[in-house]
Formats: C-alpha cells, structure tokens, sequence
C-alpha cells in the first residue's frame, strides 16, 4: 500500500494550493446565524477528522503488519469468531460521538431557525422574496418598495425573509449570511438572518429550476442604517409604482436584469398562506389549507410559458431595465424543440 | 398527432449519436445474418431462463450502460471545466445529468449488482437455479427494455430534464412541456417492474432453496446482504411504482397530484420520490458489502470476524433506510423539530455501517493478506467510502445541511459513497467471481493499472468538489461566471475525470486481452476460495452442482478443504430436472416496450393494442403447461467426466 503515497500528497497540496478560507463562501461568516452553522461545520469537521484518523491508522497498521510476505509464506491464520468486548466498544463509541452530534445539531437548527440571540429584542425586518422563472421579487411591505434581481438591507437589523415561488422549487441561499430554504408555490416558507458587517455579498438559487437556473444569481448588499434609510428614500421619491399589469410583465418574462419599484406586488397578489409557522412550533394551530386563494388564483395569470415556446430562452431580456444582466448567458438560440 | 414532437434538433453531437446508433444496429444486424447467428442468439440467449446466462446479460448490459453514464459523466465536467464553456447549451446539460444520475444508479448500478446475484447467489447456496427461473427472465427483459427506452429519448423526442429526482412541478407539463419526463415515467415504471419481481424471486429462492445444513446464520455474507437488499426491494419500489403512476396521469391525463394548483402538492413528490430514493442507495450498496466480506476473507486467509454483527448491523441499517427520506429536503421548511428527528436517525446509520468497517479491519488483522486486483479495489473501499461516511454524517446535521444542500459539496459525497460503495464493489465482484464463470482469470497486471488509474483519478475529480460546494458552488450548474472563482477546481476534477475514462477503457481491455489470451484455469477454485460457489466447475455446468451439497460451517468449502469435513455425501448421481428455455419473456419485454413508447408519445390506440398484447402473452404465459425436462443420469455423468479432465463442454 506503499502506492498511496501520491494520493495523499496530492490530497495536502490540493488543500494548501486552496487560496486561503476567503474564498470558501460558507466559512466566511458575515452573520451570527452563518456563524452558527459554520461553526457547526468546523465542529463536525474535527470530529469527523478523529474518527478518520482512527480507521487510516489502523487500516495501515493491518496492511502493513499481515501482508502476505515470504516470512508467513504457508501461514493459515486461525478461526476467530469476533469479540463481544470490541465489538461492543465500536458500538458504543459511534453512539457517544452520534450522540454529542445530535445534541449540536438540534440546538444550532433551533437557533438557526430562530432570530439571532443578539437581535431578538428588535422586530425584523420582513422582505418577501418570491421567485418566477428565473428571477427573484424582494417585496418590503414596511417600505412599500420592491426590488427585482437585487436586495438591500440594513446593518445589525434582524431580517425575515418570506419566501414563495410563482413556478418551480427555488432556494434562496446567502451563503455568506445563512443556510438556504425553499420557496414553493404553495406554502411560504422563513429564514432569518442578520448581517453584522457592511458589503456586497452573492445570493442565488441553489435549487435546480430548469434552463435559467445558472443565471439566478443576485446581490445582497448590507448597507448602514444611514445608507439604507437613503436608499429607501431615494427608491420612494425616483422608482415608479409597480402595476398589476406592469407586475403580470415580469413574471411573463424568462430573465431580467435590476428593476426597482415604489410599491409591491402583495397589494394585488398576495403571497400562499403560512405553513410554516406551526410547523416550527410557532404555537399556531393547525392550518391545513392549501395557500391563500388568492394566490393559487393568481397562477391562473401566471405566466407559464406555452408549450410550442416551452421554457425556451428565447424572450430578449428587457431592454429597459436599469442595469445590465449579471452574466452573458450562453447562446440558447441554437436548441430548438425541447 | 405531432410529428415534429419526435425531432430533436441542431446539435451535432445528436446526430452524431443517431448516426453512431443506426450503423451499430445495422453492423449488428448485418453482422448476426452473416455469421448466421439469429438461431444461436435466440436458442442461447433471448430464450433462457438459466439463472447464469441472464446474470451475464445483466452484467453486458449494466458494463454498457456504464460507458453511455460515463459519456454523459465527461461532457459535464468537459462543459464545467473552465467558465462560460460554451460545449453544451443549458437545456442539454440538464438532460446529460438527468440521464447520467437516472442511468447510473437504475441502469447501471442495479442491475450489475442484480447480474452478480444472478450468477453467484444460486451458486452460493448450493441450488440448481433461481426459484421462478421464467419469472427471472421477465425480470431481465423488462429492466432491459425499460433501459433501452429511456436511451432512445437522446435521439427521439428529447431526455428527460428535471434531474434525476425530476422535482415537481419543474417536471409538469408546465414546465417540462417535451416528451423527455413521459420517458422518465415510463422507462423507471417498465424497469423498475422487472426489479419488483426479482426482489420476490431471490427472497423466496434465498428461503427455500439453500443446501441442506444451511441455516440462516450459516449463509455467506453475500447472501445475506441480498436476501435484505431484495426485502428493501418488495419494501421500496411499490412506492416508486405508485409515484410514477401519478406522475404519468399528471403528464399525460392532465390529473392534479404534483402541480401547484387545484390543490396539487409538489412536495409530495418529494416525499414518494425519497420514501423510494433513500432505501435505493442501500439497495446497491448493501449487496456491496456483501461482496466485500466474502473478497475480504478469501484475501486474507480469514474467516469473516463478527458475523452476527455484520448481519445485524445490515438488518438495522435495512430498517432505519426507511426511516430517514426527509433529510434531502431539510430546507422544505418542515420545522426544527422534524428536521431534529431526521437528523438523529440519519446520522444513526453511521453507526451499524462503523461496525462493518471495523469487523472488516479486524478481519484483516492476523490474516495473510494478498492484494490481488478484487482485493485491492475491496482495499482502496474502506479508507474511501470513510470519507464518504463523514461526510454523510456532517450532511446528516440539519443546520450544517442548510449550507450543503443542492451543493457540489453534496455532489462530492454521494460519489464518495456510491463508486467506492457499489461501483469499486461490482468491479471487485467482477474480477472475482470471473473465473468461476468464463473459467479463466482477468490480467492481473493490467487489472492493477486500471485500478491505480480509477483510484487516483476518482480523487482528483471528486475531492475538489467538496471545497466547490464550500464555496458556493450549487449543482447541475451549467456555467458560470470567471469572478466565481470556481474555475480552477472544476478544471482539476475534469483532469480527474479523463483519467477514470482511461481507468475504464484499460479494465475493458483487460476483458478483451484475457479472453484472447490467458490461460484457463483447471482448478476450479483459483482464489482458494471459502463458499459453495467455488466448489463447483468453471464454467459452471447448466445444473450447478451434479450431486446438491451439504453444509455444516459457515465457510462449506474452507471447511470441506481444511477440515476434511465432506461436501457430498451423496455420491449417487441422479437425473436433475431443469426448466424448458422459453421465448415468451423476451416477447413480453419487446412488447412493454413498444406500449412505453406509444404512450410517451400518448399515441392512444397503438397504445391500446400494446396494452391488449401484454394481456395476450401474460395469458399464453399463465396457461402454460411445460413443466421443464429432465437431464438424464447418463448425461450428468459424461458431462461431469469431461469437466474433471478441464474439458468446457
């Protein structure tokens, strides 16, 4: 086994060659509650380190020791039944190990699924990011404001986010901010973060939803209390009001670039109902229904694309949008059919 | 009806494949009617119900279905290697990794891992063939023909594109408006009968058809991991087969099961899909560590240490695979305390699977260990698939899961656990259980060069996408951007990935280089073997064994050559009956598929005459009043002399 040399070195100088833990999105925490689970990660690294070490230094141990080799040429080895004591210390040991992980696991999901200790005496800052096709919709009902392709939030505010989908299975994922959650179609879903320093960091949709799905990347830029109050100011002055019609627009388009708006779109079409929230053990009763009406009303005008077009990418990205796309997609124009 | 819906237009790569499928038919057809082989396909082949022949047809099958996942393996990493690669459109990347995931897992892995319990496990209890050997073949011929369905779909139509676990409603008419997701529905339900009936089969067989003297506790390691493999089996696929019955009224009769309104549930897809899904991955890998146990002893002169642990610990991760399905989708918003529970439960399974490994190590200590190439790759299993293991386990953690679901770093673990779990396994099971079958042995030499070569080259393509999913990376990702910073990585695995095609192309040449060459093998147990399997001839004769073995220890044949404890006492040959080959399954399979076809395409009355004629070849199939033959005593005899002089008859 002397051969796996080569393999073990290149595993060091793959890790030595890696830029440095800057570059690793998920353990470069910006939030308490990605904090959590990137210490979380690193715990369950160290054990999971241990318990390889373990095995790797017996294997070779074992390998080493009764290869076969001239000295034990003609040496049967002995019937040997197991042993109940060892047998029962690799048992017991796993479940002490699996025990402690279980203990960290419910405790980081409950604090995770929860506002942040430090922030719990604020109320949060609800944006509802909803996703059609292949672009997000941040809706701020406090603000009355919504943004297409992009979201700003303050620094050192706990935020809630809402998530539902108008099509496909989306999750809305920051990774340098929280774990990702779904955004379905017919429940709404929460996630709360906080973001304790100021900057632009990437979101996207980490779930698979099709042919645009490489491009549902955006910005969430974490602003000051200062800059952000501007914003939303300047937003509330400059943007123009979101229509229904003007609404009904962008969800029939594939693909879009920035937009900004001074109202948003739960007025007219309101989002499915929660069903989150006793499941989480908000103390809430049962509500087996199956959303807001309104909003499976709503999917009668949502823009699914007609078969003949089918999800084809071949609607032009608007060209009055107030910035350019985040990346030049590949030309799609030559898969005609599907 | 809309002719156009069979079109698939403008890449080349397409028509490259159209035309490379129709001269290979035409080379096939051509090729048989010159050598004038039809009879001998259809009279050897087509027909038979000999439990060893339809393990090799399962294994041909599963070796190139392996290179066609493979292709698809290599246009991904080619289309990921470096930003905005321009190789492959979105639309058909996304139908390249559905069909890898779908191909590898069902078309390939399965039935290789069904192929070897084929062969071996009648070999292995000392029976003359399967319980239903009939019922066997219609196993075969529909997994086969539910293959070939889904392969068809590149060329005719279009593949199916919501990824291998074809979420809902992404996979909708809705949303999936071309014919690729009936294939999916039709081609898994097809094939995934066929995987039903042989769970039936191998339990029964398993239970009332072992050799004298073996008790349940005295069954090789590879038995037992397929007698609870084919209990997952009759468990998990009524599951499957209900969900893609729904799934095939809501694409093709417009019912409401899985879309978003009129009070469809995409979730529950998800749920049926994973109810299914998760026990799926220990159907492969379960038989694969039965394979390693019996490698494991034979290479190291040892009996297998703790066995009853081993077997209990496959009986428990058995039931606990059912118990865990939510854990791919702890982000669907389900709540802390359901996530809590699932997480407990997944991360339970790590300790029976620690059990194993450490019974495995202490097999090996005090042994004598060869390192032959099934051993090796058995071997280069445990520190590997440990990997794997850990990772399942930081998986397993719901909160820590928010980070890594959909991610490349998930993508990275399950390929650590299922190619060194079930594909180094089939590999190993390959190399070992060769002889027995073709009577000679696989190239060492140049089986320990595709070993090197698949080994390293599955770490340089699989490790770096650990770190890519730390970065951001998400799944089924068909480009992105240079800023990413994801392109060095994914140009590594790339690298990577060349290297395992060429791992691959050597371990088929050995096949051809040993068949061509190596000497045959006259003893009948080149391994120095511990199980039933190698105390019969190589190749093994139509009966398997001419006078039915008898078992007092766990290892029959280490016993019988250590111990001088005899396998027959019987000496008396005697006539042996065995089934009548039967064309009838083959029929039944080509007419399944032609039903599949019509209805992806839902064209409604050719459907309705394929439906008619399963009904039809079902009911010759019932009435059936051939009870098999006899082989008569003198022939047993002259067969059994010429196999001792080390003549194939």
């Amino acid at each position: 086994m002397k051969k796996k040399g080569p393999l073990y070195a290149l595993f060091l100088s793959l890790i030595l060659l890696l830029p440095g833990c800057s570059s690793i999105a998920v353990l470069n925490p910006k939030g308490p509650s990605a904090r959590t689970l990137s210490d979380t990660i690193l715990l369950s690294i160290l054990v999971m380190l241990g318990v390889l070490a373990v095995v790797y230094i017996l294997y070779i141990f074992v390998l080493v020791k009764y290869r076969a080799k001239k000295s034990n040429e003609g040496y049967i080895p002995e019937h040997e039944e197991g042993n109940k004591v060892l047998e029962a210390i690799w048992i017991i040991i796993p479940i002490i190990i699996v025990a402690f992980l279980s203990v960290v696991t419910v405790k980081t999901t409950n604090e995770v699924e929860n506002v942040a200790a430090d922030y719990q005496d604020q109320t949060p800052l609800v944006i509802y990011a909803s996703s059609s096709n292949w672009k997000w919709h941040f809706s701020y009902p406090e603000e009355g404001i919504e943004t297409v392709n992009y979201v700003n939030m303050p620094v050192h505010r706990a935020v809630e986010f809402r998530m539902y989908s108008f099509g496909t299975i989306t999750s809305l994922w920051i990774p340098q901010l929280a774990g990702q959650k779904y955004a379905m179609s017919d429940m709404l879903t929460t996630l709360h973060l906080s973001a304790d320093t100021e900057g632009s960091y990437i979101g996207k949709n980490a779930n698979f939803s099709g042919k645009g799905f490489a491009h549902m990347e955006f910005e969430a830029l974490v602003l000051s209390n200062k800059g952000y109050e501007d914003w939303v100011k300047e937003v509330k002055e400059t943007a123009p009001k979101l229509t229904e019609e003007e609404f009904k627009g962008l969800l029939a388009t594939d693909y879009l670039g920035r937009k900004t708006y001074s109202s948003t779109h739960l007025e007219f079409s309101p989002p499915p109902g929660d069903h989150g929230e006793h499941m989480s053990g908000g103390g809430k009763e049962m509500d087996m229904d199956n959303g807001n009406q309104e909003h499976q009303d709503n999917k009668e005008i949502h823009p699914s694309p007609e078969p003949s077009s089918g999800t084809e990418f071949d609607s032009k990205p608007d060209p009055e949008v107030d910035q350019p796309l985040p990346s030049s997609p590949v030309d799609e124009s030559t898969h005609e059919g599907h | 009806m809309d002719l156009d819906k069979f079109k698939v237009h403008g890449e080349p790569l397409i028509y490259g494949a159209m035309i490379s499928i129709a001269l290979a038919t035409i080379g096939i057809l051509v090729g048989l009617t010159y050598f004038k082989k039809w009879g001998y396909l259809w009279r050897e082949w087509l027909t038979t119900v000999d439990h060893k022949k339809i393990g090799i047809m399962y294994i041909l099958a599963a070796l190139l279905m392996l290179f066609r996942g493979g292709v698809d393996a290599m246009m991904m990493r080619l289309q990921t290697a470096a930003p905005e690669m321009k190789f492959l459109d979105a639309q058909h990347y996304n139908e390249v990794f559905t069909t890898h995931g779908l191909i590898m897992i069902l078309f390939m892995a399965m039935p290789f891992i069904i192929g070897l319990m084929n062969v071996i496990i009648p070999l292995q209890i000392g029976a003359r063939d399967v319980a239903f050997p009939r019922l066997n073949a219609v196993s075969f011929w529909l997994f086969f023909m539910g293959a070939m369905l889904l392969n068809i779909s590149f060329v005719i139509g279009g593949s199916p594109d919501a990824g291998w676990s074809a979420y809902f409603p992404l996979a909708s008419l809705e949303f999936s408006p071309t014919v690729g997701n009936n294939y999916y529905s039709l081609a898994l339900q097809i094939s995934g009968i066929g995987t039903l009936i042989t769970g039936v089969n191998f339990i029964v067989t398993i239970l009332k058809m072992r050799a004298p003297g073996m008790t349940l506790m005295k069954m090789p390691m590879f038995t037992w991991s397929v007698l609870i493999t084919n209990v997952i089996i009759v468990f998990a696929f009524p599951v499957l087969t209900i969900a893609l019955a729904m799934m095939m009224f809501d694409r093709l009769f417009g019912s409401q099961f899985f879309t978003m309104a009129n009070g469809g549930m995409d979730m529950l897809w998800a749920n049926l899909f994973w109810v299914w899904g998760h026990p799926e991955v220990y159907i492969v890998i379960l038989p694969a560590f039965g394979i390693y146990s019996e490698i494991i002893a034979t290479f190291s002169k040892k009996n297998l240490y703790g066995y009853t642990s081993m077997v209990f610990s496959m009986l428990i991760i058995s039931l606990l695979s059912f118990l865990v399905w939510a854990h791919h989708f702890y982000t669907m918003g389900q709540g802390a305390m359901v996530n809590s529970f699932f997480s407990i439960t997944t991360m339970a399974i790590a300790v029976p699977t620690g059990v194993k490994i450490f019974n495995w190590l202490f097999t090996l200590r005090k042994g004598r260990i060869t390192f032959t190439t099934p051993m090796l790759y058995t071997l280069a299993f445990i520190p590997i698939f440990t990997i794997g293991g850990v990772t399942g386990v930081m998986l397993a953690m719901a909160s820590a899961d928010y980070q890594y679901h959909n991610t490349m770093f998930l993508v990275a673990h399950f390929h650590y656990v299922l190619i060194p779990g079930a594909v180094f396994a089939v590999i190993a099971g390959f190399h070992y259980w060769f002889p027995k079958v073709f009577g000679f042995r696989l190239n060492e030499r140049l089986g320990k060069h595709a070993f090197w070569w698949i080994i390293i080259s599955f770490n340089v393509t699989f490790f770096p996408m650990f770190f890519l999913g730390l970065m951001g990376m998400t799944r089924r990702l068909y480009t992105y951007s240079k800023e990413s910073g994801f392109g060095p990585l994914n140009m590594l695995s790339f690298v990577g990935a060349v290297g395992l095609a060429i791992g691959f192309v050597i371990l088929v040449y050995n096949i051809y280089w040993s068949t061509r060459y190596m000497p045959r093998d006259t003893t009948n147990d080149p391994w120095d073997g511990r199980t039933l399997e190698w105390a019969t001839h190589s190749p093994i004769p139509l009966y398997n064994f001419a006078i039915v073995p008898k078992v007092e220890t766990r290892d029959a044949l280490w016993s019988a050559k250590q111990e001088n404890i005899p396998l027959y006492t019987d000496t008396k040959y005697t006539k042996i009956h065995m089934p009548s080959n039967t064309g009838k399954p083959f029929i039944l399979g080509v007419v399944f598929f032609f039903l599949g076809f019509f209805l992806v395409f839902s064209m409604w009355i050719p459907a309705i005459v394929a439906g008619i004629g399963i009904l039809v070849v079902l009911a010759f199939m019932s009435f059936d009043k051939d009870q098999g033959y006899y082989i008569p005593v003198e022939e047993v005899i002259a067969t059994e002399k010429k196999l001792m002089r080390g003549e194939t008859v």
